[in-house]
């Protein structure tokens, strides 16, 4: 009885951190989440520190307050333009890219190529690329995360209820994941989102329910499988109730493929988020994405730096959350073990 | 086998009932109608400063043109009444030019239709013979660099490399080796001989031919390297080598033909993806297909134009996955028809 006890949860980490590709992936995932987290540290147009007239400053941190309305801003900052105060600040500390996303530089120099001052270069309105592919982050990442929590929410319910209570609700729930299939998907996401006003939240809620056909159909395959194996008549017998039978008892024996679901689909998430905004039909005109950036270098071609950098941002992402997924769908597989 | 189709079939029409309705309700409910774009200033114009004379006059005439084109009735009975024309081969005519919808949908279908053939084909020539190379040398440095190399196509977004090719290979600022988008070369003429017209064509569509190829591809040959890997292991492989049948005959004969199963299944998603994927690639450059068609009247909110597209594709995609299952049911003998479906 030397040997520890292998959980599933151990074994699948253990041979995930096998998978070269996955820890890349995962690493990648990581950078990502990180850049988003603090992306107003990384690039912004509020610096960090600021002294005037003797007095200390902490100007980001002071916004964060306000926003969460824990604090108002001074009144020396309140709708302060930072770069026109940094002129006589004495001492100011800015992020390493100090410029907003949205706001025109202050030299309004636009199509400025990569350089020195602007890492990789400004865009037609004079705004910081740079900047705005630090900030997409947060957004793509948002989009992704929330569209695939949404997918994994519906899928799990409604594919539960058809595979575990069976009868007509199945009959009826399968009809619905019938017509849900037959809906060309994409050609539905360009339709409502160029005839609805353009929002974040509309495309969260459209990609979120359009895609979680696969998950539901899934999930009730797998629920048909377990409903009449002897741990779920036991757990039934016990007194459980559905719902802690269906979550508590049948759910985790399904849940791993989900996850390689989930992996894959805020890949697909991002990458269609990021289409619309090419397209000039996604997030609205003010915000600053990947897409948004990419799709102003189709009408300016000589400015390479705008089709370049967004894109190559897309594919890394996309890239680190296929990696991921890969790298987990051949760790829960026992059969792919042929090592 | 006929039965089976046959209520397939049946069952059919009211998914596509189902479908086409929800797309009808979703455009008819979203805020602001094509009338008020045509009546220049669309949503965002105020009526503030113009007198009550005339702004009464702009919508009486907004309420004729709403009652002529029949969007002053309720949802349920638009969507009777489109049916009913469907019914009878009639789309409608465009709100935008009133225009038949056939004649517009008809004019911009035989270049998307070249496309996406030629991708479908393109795809599985060159991503089957990949796919099982890749399986049977499993392992070794050209299973290793192509099997990343696919990964890395697969993650790349069409609209951004359509982009970069138009920005560096397209005329600009660096190499002028393909035109940036349309059909035809500006001295086009019709009194070209056919194989300069051929070749003009040609030149014109290699890079959205390129572009449309590769995702497909990518997708269809990690699907065919792992589909061929997991027969590798069955028993049935390691039976039939033991009976002293030769390599390539274990390879062709029964590894393949049980690794295509999966592969005809996808034809079904394909043929969908694709038609979205043309929004993107005609978009991109600029090619007169129903990609193209399809967005622009998205935008013009020329609703008959849209919801005949719509029901189209999604006609199509029925069609497919109806297409994949019979023929999933007619090269696996271990699948039965109506019965078992799980």
């Amino acid at each position: 009885m030397s040997a520890k006890p292998q959980t599933y949860r151990g074994r699948v980490w253990a041979e995930l951190r096998r998978q070269k590709r996955a820890v890349w992936g995962l690493g990648m995932v990581l950078t990502l989440a990180f850049v988003a987290l603090f992306a107003d540290f990384i690039a912004g147009g509020t610096p960090l520190y600021l002294r005037i007239d003797g007095q200390s400053y902490f100007p980001l941190f002071r916004e964060y307050a306000a926003s969460a309305g824990l604090a108002k801003l001074p009144p020396a900052l309140a709708g302060a333009d930072f770069r026109a105060l940094n002129q006589h600040a004495e001492a100011a500390v800015w992020p390493p890219i100090p410029y907003a996303s949205t706001s025109v530089d202050i030299t309004g120099e636009v199509f400025a190529p990569p350089s020195a001052q602007h890492w990789l270069g400004t865009d037609a309105l004079g705004r910081d690329v740079a900047s705005g592919m630090v900030h997409g982050t947060r957004i793509s990442l948002t989009i992704g995360l929330v569209v695939v929590a949404i997918q994994a929410t519906l899928g799990i319910f409604l594919g539960g209820l058809a595979g575990y209570y069976g009868g007509w609700i199945d009959i009826a729930l399968s009809r619905l994941f019938e017509l849900m299939l037959g809906i060309p998907t994409f050609f539905l996401i360009i339709t409502v989102a160029a005839i609805f006003p353009p929002s974040i939240y509309l495309i969260m809620v459209i990609l979120g329910l359009t895609g979680w056909i696969g998950i539901a159909r899934f999930i009730r395959g797998e629920f048909l499988k377990v409903r009449s194996l002897d741990f779920v008549t036991a757990a039934r017998a016990i007194g459980a109730s559905d719902t802690r039978v269906m979550f508590g008892h049948i759910l985790p024996n399904a849940v791993a493929p989900v996850l390689v679901s989930m992996a894959f689909g805020v890949a697909t998430a991002i990458l269609t988020e990021s289409a619309l905004s090419f397209l000039g039909i996604g997030v609205p005109q003010h915000l600053v994405t990947w897409g948004s950036i990419l799709a102003e270098s189709r009408a300016s071609t000589f400015a390479w730096w705008l089709a370049v950098f967004p894109g190559a941002a897309i594919f890394l992402t996309v890239t680190a959350y296929n990696l991921l997924g890969d790298g987990l769908r051949d760790a829960l597989d026992p059969k792919l073990d042929v090592r | 086998m006929l039965q089976y189709i046959a209520q397939r079939l049946l069952l059919l029409i009211p998914t596509f009932v189902g479908i086409t309705f929800l797309a009808y309700a979703i455009m008819l409910l979203a805020p602001g109608d094509p009338v008020d774009l045509f009546f220049a200033g669309g949503l965002g114009a105020g009526t503030e400063g113009i007198d009550s004379d005339r702004l009464a006059e702009v919508r009486a005439d907004k309420d004729e043109l709403r009652r002529e084109l029949g969007l002053d009735r309720a949802i349920p009975v638009q969507y009777a009444l489109w049916l009913r024309r469907l019914l009878q081969g009639e789309l409608g005519t465009s709100f935008k030019d009133r225009q038949p919808v056939w004649d517009k949908i008809r004019a911009r279908l035989p270049v998307t239709i070249i496309i996406n053939v030629a991708a479908i084909v393109l795809t599985y020539l060159i991503a089957i013979p990949l796919g099982i190379y890749s399986a049977v040398r499993s392992g070794s440095r050209f299973d290793q660099l192509s099997t990343l190399t696919v990964f890395m196509l697969y993650s790349l977004p069409v609209f951004w490399i359509g982009t970069l090719i138009i920005i560096f290979f397209g005329g600009g600022d660096f190499f002028a080796w393909f035109p940036p988008g349309g059909l035809r070369s500006l001295d086009w003429e019709p009194s070209w001989p056919w194989w300069q017209k051929l070749s003009d064509y040609a030149y014109h569509l290699a890079m959205p031919l390129l572009c449309t190829t590769y995702g497909a591809f990518a997708a269809l040959s990690r699907f065919m390297r792992t589909s061929m890997l997991e027969n590798a292991r069955q028993d049935y492989i390691r039976t039939a080598r033991a009976k002293g049948v030769s390599e390539p005959m274990v390879i062709l004969k029964h590894m393949l033909r049980n690794s295509l199963i999966p592969v005809i299944t996808i034809l079904a998603g394909l043929l969908p993806a694709l038609i979205g994927g043309s929004v993107i690639i005609e978009t991109i450059f600029s090619i007169p297909g129903i990609g193209q068609l399809g967005y622009q009247s998205v935008l013009a909110r020329d609703y008959p134009v849209v919801i005949a597209l719509f029901a189209a594709s999604s006609f199509l995609t029925l069609i497919g996955i109806l297409f994949s299952d019979i023929a999933l049911a007619w090269v696996d003998p271990r699948i039965h028809f109506g019965k078992g479906r799980a």
